[in-house]
């Protein structure tokens, strides 16, 4: 009796919270990762990697594991040069940018603790392992360097020989002059010294990736890991392999979790597609977690300094930046852009700025290489802009609340060009802030933190207002800022003789439910029940061409590209209905799951009818061509820009400095809603991570290099019981360029929550202990070594 | 070694090395492949399965050991036919995203209801302590369970009243 | 992921595993294996021989004689945690995870003397008594005696704890425990105890090389003092990036205080 949804077919998918049509195979346990698939005679890799941060390779010993059982080969960087492969590129060019060669095996020297420098191929996986472990590798160990700022020092190791100074690159963006000046007449100035220090995406499935090469037909197909396997097949065959396109298939099927680190184009790739080769048999590997901790490509890692010129009334007059941004030992994909220009040009955040400049040097470390991590410079930009604001208003006694609707952009000033490059294309930011503090009850949060104050207890409210800009992204803005590749995407709808629908996506769904959301904007575009629609992606052998999942993308790029198919089928299929119906194209309209004529509505034709008409062509208009099927491609106008306000509450035992998460609630807006349930499990998930790095996650190395958080029992991730249940709303704020309307969510959590938790931290010991900043991750002793010497030395705060 | 296990009610007898984990038996020697490896420090949750009735990790035990022991995973508790109320509630309340650590909740979970029939939202919380998801924030896991467990107190109530 | 390769074969009774023992001086318990078998697989250990005493079944279970419970070595950290045991059950609920819990055995966690294991802190508080069998018979090692150094107990090479005696008067106690934020094991974990005679018994776990009394807790509370600070000389303990060695003798003032609150 509850449901009274009988009549569906005037209901709009989109925007319903409609449960997931992907999930019924995960629950089951019967996904099909990467490492579920066996390959009859499959042989297994096991990497032999660097114990050192930086070492000569002086030679590997093959014959100290010939006869081993099992083994069947082993591979050294020598045999890579001898099979004329190319280096693993950079796809992000900066001017003057050096790239040092990045080998799939380490030919002389490693430069990272997990840099692989040989591999034993074996029949089974254990034999692999049980070489790797006995083969005979000499080292001799180099100076290490694994901080940016210490790899700039006069005299550091050099990390490569052909990087002058450790730096990659010099970058700068806005203007220094009128910065300079707006600092000369601004009265108040606040500064901060911060890192935004380095994380593990960690997507609980670890790399993976199985080759199998046909000699006769000389086909190679890649079963791996990847966010983006059309990226992977250009590079692997364009770049590295040599081989021809349309000779490699690659196959990304279900993927359990990417969060950026899964984009790149790995070494184990290379290395079981040569393997494959040269063997003549499928090569399969799978990383253990305690080598995803050394090979995956890590995330953000900034040190940062920064200062605010505002006016006594809290004005925002000037801001200036600089940042040491810490690449490790190689450059990734997209390495160059993260920290430029998805990072600088975000460092206007949702303010009227009128003068910004920043410089962003990219460093060289001996450690593993730095790349994009959800958010991908937008949470280092964000957790800068907010960190200062807030100690603004601290300093100027502001609340930072106040501070924030002060110096907002107002509604009706959109586009707006910042001074650092982006024009923000719309935004509405007040009501999405008002909205966070009635949700939170922000007044009694106040209240209660000052009943608190000096207690066993103490409270942090921590307040941000945001913006990303997501929806990867015009091509010809980006291929002027450097990259290497168009930033499109493409869909292809399929229309079967009996009215059933594939859609195909160069989109690739990890998590996002993709296979949820797409068939929704479809169903009520063909208007035809869901059950009737499938979502076919990650496979280069089945998609037209794609560029991935990464940049919270593929609903407004790839969402419009399906969008632009359909209208394309629908319009194929208004011809054959007028033809069918005896009418002007005109006159067809597709109205409640039929075409039909206008004003004559029992003329009409079903969607089936039209679809097998289209197969049979048998009574056909003479102009048409048979088939039901349409490419689309379509290239964004501009990035979308989601925004919102964040609140988090944390609580403090002082005697302890424990900090716990008691509170999050948080107003964003993503444009329209295709499915909500995915779009709140977005967010959820994406404040976890983001809390991780606020007061957990911390890939710390030591100053030689060894990274101090390589398993699971040192590197800290949250858990259930580190997360509270969190309050979420929405404002529509419609991006008005694409055909969706929709913007991106993927990443917004994540962006937001650090900033969030940080601030709510810092506001907490703000207020008990006049401190103005510390750097993340709040550890408890870090936390209470502040809280017992500001309560040790009760005539401080009187000075 | 031979060793015989019981798996979701079948038997199985290999014959394995020592070394063998017993995820690796399950996962290649029998082909059931929901069972994941997310981690080499019996941390992550993914592999975990019942061993006798109760769950455990299977990366943290060796086939051997469950010599003559019957063990149920994934594949074992429900199908999409005749699906298990947690992995109703993990579908309806959208409690897994990329779908890789939720074979592992909803066996860890199982043992959780099996114990506490009616748990709190900080039972739920502290009883995933061994189960790490990187997608959802837990916000939804938390839900699921609470969802099954009305569920299968919804149902045996039911039963208690034919 | 995959451990070397190793011999492996099965006890059915204790006779049996001293009996294996000796024939084989290279042969390494495994009990639940939560200990050993991660090492193994990240090939921190690599032991030749495996001697599985899960299946003993004279080491399982907790029984009632008199003012003891007497605990078998193999009884499961789930099984103590809901068993009317003292204090044991609190401490079972924060090792580890549930999971864990179904498989790690109390025998196997105190033999094995981990510096941040849960168990060592509550045995010294309950003075409970090991009882070890080995070639040349049983013997009985009060908790006082159990913990040598890292990793180090008083169960000898050859040697086998069977049961764990636990007093059965214990009139109140309490556990309170730092985890540490990834492994979650003790960087500090206290527990205090009051035993029939009145005395009141306390030991901190985690942040030295292995568990220790705190006798000056215990005076204290004799002396009907309140719990005084500086319990432990910092200099005597671990610090790593997460606690340091003033940080844990911090914890422990403050767990040692929240502990005793909660004796009452």
């Amino acid at each position: 009796m509850t449901d009274t949804k009988t009549d569906t077919k005037t209901e709009k998918y989109f925007g319903q919270a409609l449960k997931r049509k992907e999930d019924p195979r995960f629950i089951t346990g019967t996904g099909r990762y990467t490492d579920d698939i066996v390959i009859p005679g499959a042989l297994h890799a096991a990497m032999v990697r660097s114990p050192y941060a930086h070492a000569k390779i002086s030679g590997v010993n093959k014959e100290s594991v010939t006869g081993l059982p099992g083994v069947v080969h082993v591979l050294s960087g020598q045999d890579v040069k001898d099979a004329g492969l190319g280096s693993i590129p950079v796809g992000w060019l900066l001017p003057d940018l050096k790239t040092p060669a990045h080998p799939a095996i380490a030919l002389a020297e490693a430069n990272h603790v997990g840099d692989i420098v040989a591999v034993v191929i074996a029949e089974t996986r254990a034999q692999a392992e049980d070489a790797a472990a006995a083969l005979e590798v000499d080292y001799e160990a180099l100076p290490a360097v694994s901080t940016a700022s210490a790899a700039l020092e006069e005299g550091a190791p050099l990390v490569h020989d052909d990087v002058p100074g450790n730096v990659a690159f010099n970058f700068e963006i806005g203007d220094e002059a009128a910065t300079n000046e707006a600092f000369k007449a601004a009265p108040r100035r606040v500064g901060v010294k911060l890192k935004n220090h380095r994380l593990i995406a960690n997507p609980i499935e670890p790399r993976s990736s199985l080759a199998q090469f046909t000699p006769a037909s000389g086909e190679y197909l890649l079963y791996t890991t990847s966010q983006n396997p059309h990226i992977h097949r250009l590079i692997l065959a364009a770049f590295v392999m040599s081989i021809p396109e349309h000779k490699l298939r690659v196959i990304s099927p279900d993927v359990g979790g990417g969060f950026g680190t899964k984009i790149f184009q790995y070494q184990e790739e290379v290395i079981v597609l040569l393997a494959t080769r040269l063997l003549g048999r499928p090569v399969k590997w799978t990383a253990r977690r305690s080598e995803a901790f050394v090979s995956d490509v890590q995330g953000r890692d900034h040190e940062t300094e920064a200062e605010l010129a505002l006016s006594d009334d809290g004005l925002i007059l000037g801001f200036r930046v600089n940042t040491l941004a810490n690449l490790g030992a190689y450059q990734t994909l997209f390495a160059p852009a993260v920290p430029t220009y998805l990072y600088a040009t975000l460092l206007n955040g949702v303010y009227k700025m009128p003068a910004i400049h920043a410089r962003v040097t990219g460093v060289m470390t001996n450690t593993v290489p730095v790349d994009a991590y959800r958010g991908a410079g937008r949470p280092e930009a964000t957790y800068l802009v907010e960190r200062i604001v807030d100690i603004a208003a601290h300093e100027l006694n502001m609340d930072p609340a106040e501070l924030r609707r002060k110096n907002f952009i107002g509604p009706d000033e959109f586009p707006y060009q910042t001074p650092v490059a982006l024009v923000y294309d719309s935004g509405n930011y007040e009501p999405a802030l008002d909205r966070a503090m009635t949700m939170m009850n922000y007044p009694a949060l106040r209240e209660e933190q000052a009943r608190m104050k000096g207690q066993g207890k103490i409270l942090g409210v921590g307040l941000i207002s945001f913006l990303e800009a997501c929806g990867l992204a015009p091509s010809a803005l980006v291929g002027q800022l450097g990259a290497q590749a168009g930033q499109w995407e493409s869909s292809l709808v399929r229309v079967h003789p009996t009215g059933k629908v594939e859609l195909f996506t160069g989109s690739h769904s990890h998590g996002q439910g993709h296979e949820t959301a797409f068939p929704q904007i479809a169903a009520d575009e063909l208007q035809i029940p869901i059950e009737d629609i499938e979502l076919i992606h990650g496979d280069t052998g089945r998609m037209p061409y794609g560029w991935g999942t990464y940049g919270s993308r593929s609903a407004a790029v790839g969402g419009s590209a399906l969008k632009v198919a359909l209208q394309k089928i629908t319009t194929k299929m208004k011809k054959i209905a007028a033809h069918l119906l005896e009418a002007s194209v005109d006159d067809v309209e597709h109205e409640s799951g039929v075409f039909r004529i206008k004003g004559a509505p029992e003329k009409s034709r079903s969607f089936s009818d039209i679809s097998l008409m289209a197969h049979l062509a048998h009574n056909y208009p003479e102009d048409l061509e048979p088939g039901l099927e349409a490419t689309a491609f379509y290239d964004p106008k501009n990035f979308v820009y989601p925004f919102g306000t964040h609140i988090a509450v944390v609580e403090i035992d002082t005697e302890t400095g424990h900090v716990k998460l008691r509170n999050y609630g948080c107003i964003d807006d993503c444009g329209p809603l295709i499915n909500p349930l995915i779009v709140e499990g977005q967010v959820h998930g994406g404040i976890t991570q983001g809390m991780g790095q606020a007061l957990l996650e911390d890939a710390a190395y030591d100053e030689d290099g060894n990274l101090l958080a390589g398993t699971y029992m040192e590197y800290a991730m949250p858990r259930a019981d580190d997360v509270p249940t969190f309050q979420l709303g929405h404002t529509v704020t419609p991006s008005p360029h694409n055909p969706l309307g929709v913007k991106g969510i993927g990443e917004a959590g994540t962006i937001a929550s650090t900033a969030a938790v940080a601030n709510a931290v810092m506001d907490a010991l703000w207020h008990e202990c006049g401190v103005s900043h510390l750097d993340m991750p709040y550890t408890a002793e870090k936390v209470w070594k502040v809280i017992r010497d500001a309560r040790s030395q009760p005539q401080a705060a009187d000075d | 070694m031979n060793v015989t296990v019981n798996v979701n009610g079948k038997s199985y007898t290999r014959d394995v090395e020592p070394r063998t984990l017993l995820v690796h038996f399950i996962r290649e020697e029998l082909a059931l492949t929901g069972t994941h490896v997310g981690c080499d420090t019996s941390q992550c949750g993914a592999c975990t399965v019942h061993l006798n009735g109760d769950a455990v990790k299977s990366c943290t035990l060796l086939a051997v050991q469950a010599d003559g022991m019957n063990v149920t995973t994934i594949e074992g508790i429900g199908t999409v036919a005749d699906l298990h109320p947690l992995q109703t509630g993990f579908w309806e309340e959208h409690g897994l995203q990329c779908g890789f650590c939720t074979p592992g909740m909803i066996m860890s979970s199982a043992e959780l209801l099996k114990h506490t029939p009616n748990p709190t939202e900080d039972q739920i919380r502290h009883h995933l302590e061994g189960n790490y998801c990187r997608c959802t924030g837990y916000h939804n896991i938390v839900r699921a369970v609470q969802h099954a467990a009305s569920a299968m107190q919804g149902g045996a109530t039911q039963a208690a009243d034919d | 992921m995959y451990p070397a390769s190793f011999e492996y074969q099965k006890a059915d009774s204790v006779d049996q595993a001293i009996a294996a023992l000796a024939a084989n001086p290279d042969l390494k318990l495994i009990a639940g294996g939560h200990s050993l078998l991660p090492a193994m697989k990240l090939r921190l250990a690599q032991p030749p021989a495996l001697l599985d005493i899960w299946g003993v079944q004279e080491m399982k279970g907790i029984t009632r004689e008199g003012d003891w419970y007497v605990v078998g070595a193999m009884t499961t950290h789930a099984e103590v945690l809901r068993s009317d045991l003292p204090l044991f059950p609190e401490v079972a609920g924060w090792v580890g995870d549930p999971m864990v819990r179904n498989r790690g055995t109390i025998g196997g966690s105190l033999a094995h003397a981990d510096p941040s294991a849960d168990y060592p802190a509550a045995a010294l508080a309950l003075g409970v008594e090991f009882v070890i069998r080995g070639p040349s018979g049983e013997r009985t090692v009060h908790a006082d005696d159990m913990f040598v150094g890292m990793f180090e107990s008083a169960v000898r090479a050859g040697e086998l704890l069977t049961h764990i005696r636990v007093p059965a008067t214990i009139q109140a106690s309490a556990y309170e425990k730092f985890r540490h934020p990834a492994s979650h094991y003790a960087i500090v974990g206290l527990a205090v105890a009051r035993h029939a005679s009145g005395e009141v018994r306390a030991a901190y776990t985690g942040a030295a090389e292995r568990a220790h009394r705190l006798p000056a807790l215990e005076d204290a509370v004799k002396r009907g003092a309140p719990a005084p600070t500086g319990l432990v000389e910092s200099g005597d303990l671990l610090g790593d990036r997460f606690a340091s060695a003033e940080y844990r003798a911090h914890l422990v003032d403050i767990l040692a205080a929240r502990a005793l609150a909660r004796l009452g």
